[in-house]
């Protein structure tokens, strides 16, 4: 059983961890703020609800699972709102110039 | 088995690439996000060292408050610094400057270096006398009794650093409320933001001081994560700053000090030592202490980032 889990840890963590590559790569070689923003949001909210996933059946108690899914909805709306407000002050300064 | 030591390594240089990269930005907005990032990085490396109380201080007040306080800065200056930047430090200048901070860094590894080995350290006696409070984190017992004067000292420094910003107020504005914040969008993100995000942060803030009796937490991070929702709703324009010459404000910012020192002469009175808790009723004066000082830290921290009074106090 616990191979199983150990199983679901890696390949969720590794996907995980893709995810977050796949985003900073995007970052850093798409042309404008949206287009980054884009690549960064997605990956950023995939990559780390498959980390917080694979982390899950290590957690050990229910207490710290549910701990590991609140810092993940967190940050997706932290992650959320803050590239809503850098895609606003983008636009806002790309159409005044 | 020594995947973990090169992890540790690696996030040690990067700190260190981080910390360079601030220092050499050439513009003050992107050294301040460098900062931050380091801030954040800092914070796992207490956590790697088996810190995390000083780890949550780091990310909290390191990274986050300072990090606004520097953003608010940089936003301020950043009018001036195209005329700014072009005064340059000659050669003679520069090499002064190096070399002084060539000699500083030399001198903190040099004492570093030459410290005894083990290090001199309070921390088996600390541990020893961990039953005299009833508390079960050390270091809040240290914070809180053993060394309970520097906390308090370091409130009235917060209070009077207030102080300082607000005396840089135009004399009309005294007593007025600071700058307000653009108006932001009422169906916008931020404001859902900011009306989501306070209860959750209200009690977490609480829970990281509650829980700080016996794992890590305290008063000073939950008070920042309480100064942080205040200051999204104030950002998100759904409250307005306070006059910092209202009553009640002021009382919440004397609170914390005030009540420190009631305790700490209630001791002299009674124990026959400045800040001597009584034995049995050690945790809850510490606990009111520390309910006291949640509040007047985080309406101090939030009021240092909102600036200092720009309107007057009759509208």
């Amino acid at each position: 059983m616990s191979a199983v889990l150990d199983l679901v840890t890696i390949v969720a963590v590794s996907a995980g961890v893709f995810f977050f590559l796949a985003g900073t790569v995007g970052l850093l070689r798409f042309p404008d703020t949206l287009t980054r923003l884009h690549a960064l949001t997605k990956a950023d909210n995939l990559g780390l609800g498959l980390v917080a996933l694979g982390l899950l059946p290590q957690a050990g108690s229910l207490q710290n699972g549910l701990k590991l899914v609140c810092v993940w909805l967190l940050v997706l709306l932290a992650g959320a709102t803050v590239s809503q407000l850098v895609a606003q002050a983008a636009r806002r300064e790309g159409s005044s110039s | 088995m020594t995947i973990v030591p090169a992890l540790d390594l690696f996030v040690a240089g990067v700190v260190l690439i981080v910390a360079v990269w601030t220092v050499v930005a050439r513009d003050s907005s992107s050294a301040v996000v460098g900062f931050v990032a380091y801030g954040l990085l800092l914070a796992l490396v207490w956590v790697r060292l088996g810190a995390p109380d000083v780890a949550l201080t780091e990310a909290a007040i390191g990274s986050g408050l300072t990090g606004a306080l520097l953003i608010g800065a940089a936003a301020r200056l950043r009018a001036g610094e195209s005329s700014t930047s072009a005064e340059h430090l000659g050669g003679v200048g520069r090499t002064l400057v190096a070399a002084l901070a060539t000699i500083v860094a030399a001198a903190i590894a040099v004492a570093l270096l030459s410290l005894p080995d083990p290090a001199p350290s309070l921390a088996p006696e600390a541990a020893a006398n961990a039953g005299a409070t009833g508390l079960g984190n050390p270091i809040t017992n240290v914070l809180m009794a053993f060394r309970a004067m520097d906390t308090m000292l370091e409130k009235f420094v917060l209070v009077i650093a207030l102080v300082g910003v607000w005396s840089l107020a135009p004399d009309g504005a005294w007593g007025g409320r600071p700058r307000s914040y653009h108006r932001a969008d009422p169906e916008g993100a931020l404001v859902f933001l900011a009306r989501v995000l306070p209860p959750l942060g209200v009690v977490l803030g609480i829970y990281v001081l509650w829980v700080s009796a016996d794992h890590p937490g305290g008063a000073f991070q939950g008070a920042t994560i309480l100064a942080a929702m205040w200051l999204v709703v104030l950002m998100a324009g759904l409250g307005d700053v306070p006059e910092v010459g209202r009553q009640q404000l002021r009382l919440m910012l004397v609170a914390g000090p005030v009540v420190f020192l009631i305790v700490g002469l209630g001791g002299l009175l009674l124990g026959g030592a400045f800040l001597s808790y009584p034995q049995d009723w050690a945790k809850p004066v510490i606990l009111a202490i520390e309910f006291a000082m949640i509040l007047t830290v985080a309406a101090t921290l939030a009021l240092l980032v909102a600036g200092p009074p720009e309107r007057s106090a009759e509208p």
